[in-house]
């Protein structure tokens, strides 16, 4: 039998997603246990003022741009920060992926209009495409890429493209365009852990010990 | 040699004026898409068209396709089109039984030597030819027989479509669809559980107006009909459009009419003409009604993760699988940990120590 | 071993959990570029602070990883060479002065100079140092100060110092609640901190004394990055504390003093202490608060005050420096990101001892130039010897008209004359 796009769906929404998730799940669940496990040495300087309240301190205080570096660098500031609230935005308060999380997490919450969602779809692949000629042309940003960063690009730029296709029921057929989309999400899920994308969990472990590290020899960061 | 019997005559002699007759030309022009101009030439093919000789095979099915195609409250063109046909063998509405009834088949078999139209609803058993049998021959073996010399093949339903109902997991008499056994015909593919049964005399309309089949679909199915999807012809749409879907099948959302897509519409992921042509005589359809579309038309829709799931939620259980993952991620963890930590302590007992002999 | 092999190992010994975390964070967003000076200052891209310790990551990522140890074992990997050692030692040691301004700004908070304060000890392991830190620590391991100051030369300096003051200074004195210490560089250029110390603490009435088995506050062996030295440092620190039996060693006006006796200290010997650990600021501020110190007069100048890194960043003395100037001047002009977030002189973290950094070190210098010039004044005041010499240098450097003065001697000047 060939593979027509209502199969191609099918197997996206059940098989595709258990293996995506499962290996979502063991691979975070790897970073996160390894990383603890790796252990720290306790710290025999007396602290100066309370590390761990200062290291949770850090862990949100980083979502907001350091003193005095926005004016530095407002392009990637702006870009950035647009396209992972977008990003979270349309992850979480858009219908179809609320149902789909509910499935998952057995509760759900209220959604934002489908042209907000729309609009956010536009502004954050805007903000991504910024951010990628950003890398291109800045000198330190092209320094510092290697090909693992442009490949990421591309893995948290199809699920974007893919699902704004597929709600304007654009360029493939709708079934087609809403399989490759649930298709890119899961290879998302499945590199999650395993590339630098991994971060969207390792940084609340870094700043926490940075900002308990900095936190108790009493600086504020 | 009298004068063959043609459609036009059939429907003369039901009381169907030449002006009915147009309308109905004009209707199956818009419907097969063709341009108004075409009606003249549809008209003539169809007032000259002769009578088909068609064997409806019934395999495993629940009769509801038959049911779609007869039950109509009224005379109508498209059941005057069904009238007109040959119907030389049909379980249910032939009058003979038994060996006179497969005498039947095997005469307009023979009679109509390539020329016949097959028909057949339900799907095939592959697992054990006794599964299903009819005069002791079973299904498989009853297609491949009937395929031979058809010009040919309209599978009726997704259970012949598709496999349907006795395809879904799992799938005990290992039922397939036509297509999957029969590959050197010419298969239209009408699925719908049933079809609508305007879109089945449509396809037949088509066949004898052009001699041809319709254009299909890459899963074999009239374009014509199967072209625009559920969701892009409901008219629910712009309540999708703005977020304003019904949560349960009794809220406000509900009574407003608001998008089921949460209440499992399958509309946007099905291909089928319920939303123009609708049920019972244009009365209405099952969204229209207040309930989702459970996708019929669509291969495996009894596999799609539950008629009332959305279109976005996983298929499968979440529980056991997270579960599993968590056990090996835990596993997995403490192995690779002891290998991290003995490198690091393998490392610890190489370690270098500085000394001024360093500082040269 | 060989020296590649002796770096790599050095590298996964440091391995732990916010190693993971950090090396697991970044994206190459390369903010960090634009808090470090090195980097503004040059433009040129390999000062991008997350790039001075690709060699700790390859090494992480070889060694602490499933993929990279996979890609090992297929010979995958890039390795660890020599040339990479030394091309990167240019960057570790001659482009980056341990500021900590990067790892304040990390959006994924990763303590990039704590990072390349580990990743140093793998170049000292790996003879990939810079020769003029190389020496300086090797005196400072076998005279005992980087500069080569013996007690001899110290008690000569005292000797002048008492004579300049009326005051004597107490030497291994047994029970005394302080023990200072002093850096060389203020044995032998900036002897008038001694003698605001003395100054200050008669006027206070604090119990203090030097001790003559160890009065070098700094600490080579953090400099180059090596904590087997810095440990032998430190430990002659903690036997002459210990063998005066005093409550508090106080920390001079000096950065990385502060952060080798204060913060690593403990973790390089393996043990707590068993005094307190005090920048000389801090006790001031201390004695200010508890009304010891009465200063009269005020000081007209319009001036600057330069925020040690260590001291601010890593020390979290900010508000101390500034309630003591307080007591006897109004004319305080900040510099722009003044406090926490001040610009490095460019001459920490070892810079200033390595000679083969000069040049960058003065091109560097231009930040703080720019800020100096921003405030408009021409005095400067600041907490950290290194940091004055450094700032002394580059003014002369640039022709900047520009006088720099210790805070501690300048408080000593307002000082209440005792009944």
């Amino acid at each position: 039998m060939n593979i027509d796009s209502i199969t191609l769906l099918n197997w996206a929404r059940g098989s595709g997603f258990e293996w995506a998730l499962a290996i979502f799940i063991f691979g975070t669940l790897y970073r996160v246990l390894t990383l603890l496990m790796l252990g720290r040495k306790r710290n025999l300087a007396p602290a100066k003022s309370a590390e761990t309240s200062a290291g949770v301190r850090t862990v949100f205080r980083r979502f907001a741009p350091a003193k005095g570096l926005f004016s530095k660098a407002p392009l990637l500031h702006i870009a950035g920060i647009t396209f992972h609230l977008g990003f979270f935005l349309i992850l979480f308060f858009y219908t179809p992926h609320i149902e789909a999380l509910k499935t998952v997490l057995g509760f759900s919450w209220p959604a934002l209009p489908n042209s907000v969602i729309t609009a956010t779809t536009v502004v954050t692949m805007i903000a991504m495409i910024t951010l990628l000629i950003y890398r291109i042309t800045d000198p330190v940003r092209r320094f510092i890429s290697d090909g693992h960063d442009y490949f990421i690009w591309v893995i948290s730029f199809l699920p974007l493209l893919t699902g704004y296709l597929a709600f304007n029921h654009a360029l493939l057929p709708y079934t087609l365009m809403l399989a490759l989309h649930i298709l890119s999400v899961e290879l998302l899920m499945v590199l999650l852990p395993f590339t630098r994308l991994g971060h969207f969990i390792a940084i609340f472990f870094a700043r926490f010990y940075s900002g308990s590290d900095i936190g108790r020899k009493g600086v504020s960061s | 040699m009298s004068k063959q019997y043609t459609l036009m005559d059939h429907l003369q002699g039901q009381g169907i004026t030449r002006r009915g007759f147009l309308k109905f030309c004009s209707i199956t022009a818009t419907m097969l898409a063709l341009p108004p101009s075409l009606i003249p030439q549809i008209a003539k093919a169809l007032e000259s068209a002769k009578r088909p000789s068609v064997i409806w095979l019934s395999f495993q099915e629940c009769t509801g396709c038959t049911e779609s195609i007869t039950r109509s409250h009224a005379p109508t063109i498209e059941s005057l089109i069904f009238d007109f046909i040959s119907l030389d063998y049909h379980h249910t509405l032939q009058a003979a039984s038994g060996h006179a009834a497969e005498a039947a088949r095997e005469q307009a078999m023979k009679d109509n030597e390539d020329q016949y139209i097959l028909v057949v609803d339900g799907s095939i058993p592959t697992g054990n030819p006794g599964f299903s049998t009819i005069a002791g021959i079973d299904n498989k073996q009853m297609l491949i027989d009937t395929a031979k010399h058809a010009a040919a093949i309209v599978a009726v339903g997704t259970c012949a479509t598709y496999g349907g109902l006795p395809h879904a997991d799992p799938n005990p008499t290992n039922a397939v669809a036509v297509s999957d056994i029969i590959k050197d015909k010419p298969i239209i593919n009408v699925p719908g559980c049933p079809p609508i049964p305007i879109v089945m005399t449509g396809v037949l309309a088509h066949f004898l107006t052009f001699g041809t089949i319709p254009d299909l679909d890459d899963l074999g199915r009239p374009k014509m009909f199967y072209g625009n999807s559920i969701h892009d012809r409901c008219y629910r749409r712009p309540f999708y459009e703005k977020g304003l879907f019904a949560e349960t099948f009794d809220d406000e959302g509900a009574k407003a009419g608001w998008c089921l897509f949460k209440l499992g519409c399958k509309g946007p992921t099905t291909y089928n003409a319920c939303a123009t042509a609708k049920w019972n005589e244009g009365t209405s359809f099952p969204i229209e009604a207040g309930a989702p579309c459970i996708g019929c038309s669509q291969p495996d829709f009894w596999d799609n993760g539950g008629f009332y799931n959305a279109l976005s939620q996983p298929t499968i259980s979440i529980g056991e699988t997270a579960a599993a993952a968590i056990a090996a991620g835990a596993v997995a963890s403490v192995a690779a940990s002891a290998i991290h930590k003995s490198a690091k302590a393998k490392a610890a007992k190489k370690h270098h120590t500085v000394t001024t002999d360093d500082m040269e | 071993m060989s020296t590649n092999t002796i770096a790599l190992n050095a590298f996964v010994e440091q391995m732990d959990s916010s190693m993971s975390a950090y090396f697991q964070s970044c994206t190459h967003c390369g903010l960090c570029a634009e808090a470090c000076l090195f980097q503004t200052e040059t433009q040129d891209p390999k000062y991008t602070p997350i790039h001075k310790i690709e060699l700790m990551k390859r090494a992480w990522q070889q060694e602490m990883t499933l993929t990279g140890k996979l890609l090992k074992s297929i010979g995958l990997a890039k390795p660890i060479t020599d040339d990479d050692l030394s091309e990167w030692e240019k960057v570790v040691y001659d482009g980056c002065t341990l500021c900590g301004r990067c790892s304040m700004v990390c959006p994924a908070g990763i303590d990039i100079s704590g990072i390349i304060r580990k990743a140093r000890e793998a170049f000292v392991a790996s003879k990939h140092t810079p020769e003029g830190l190389r020496h300086g620590t090797k005196r400072a391991m076998e005279l005992g100060s980087p500069m080569g100051v013996q007690l001899p030369a110290l008690l000569a300096q005292l000797k002048h110092v008492e004579k300049d003051t009326g005051l004597s200074i107490p030497v291994d004195v047994e029970g005394a609640d302080y023990l200072a210490l002093l850096s060389s560089m203020e044995i032998m250029y900036y002897p008038e901190y001694i003698g605001a110390l003395a100054k200050i603490f008669d006027h206070a009435n604090v119990s203090w004394t030097l001790c003559s088995e160890a009065f070098e506050a700094t600490n080579a062996g953090i400099q180059i990055g090596s904590s087997d030295l810095a440990a032998e440092l430190v430990e002659r620190i903690v036997s002459g504390a210990e063998k005066l039996k005093v409550k508090h060693v106080i920390s001079p006006e000096c950065g990385h003093a502060y952060t080798a006796i204060r913060w690593e200290g403990p973790n390089l010997i393996g043990r707590p202490f068993s005094f307190h650990v005090i920048h000389i600021l801090e006790l001031l501020d201390q004695l200010r608060a508890e009304g010891r110190l009465k200063t009269t007069g005020s000081w007209d100048e319009s001036f600057t005050f330069h925020d040690p890194c260590q001291l601010v960043r890593k020390g979290g003395v900010v508000q101390e420096p500034r309630h003591l100037m307080g007591m006897f001047t109004t004319g305080l002009k900040e510099m722009p990101d003044a406090g926490v977030m001040n610009w490095c002189c460019g001459g920490g973290g070892g810079v200033s001892a390595n000679p083969r950094a000069e040049d960058l070190k003065h091109i560097v210098f231009n930040k703080k130039k720019n800020q100096i010039e921003h405030t408009g004044v021409n005095t400067l005041v600041t907490a950290c010897a290194n940091c004055r010499m450094t700032i002394e240098e580059g003014a002369e450097h640039y022709n900047m008209d520009l006088n720099i003065i210790g805070l501690t001697e300048k408080l000593a000047e307002y000082l209440e004359p005792n009944q």
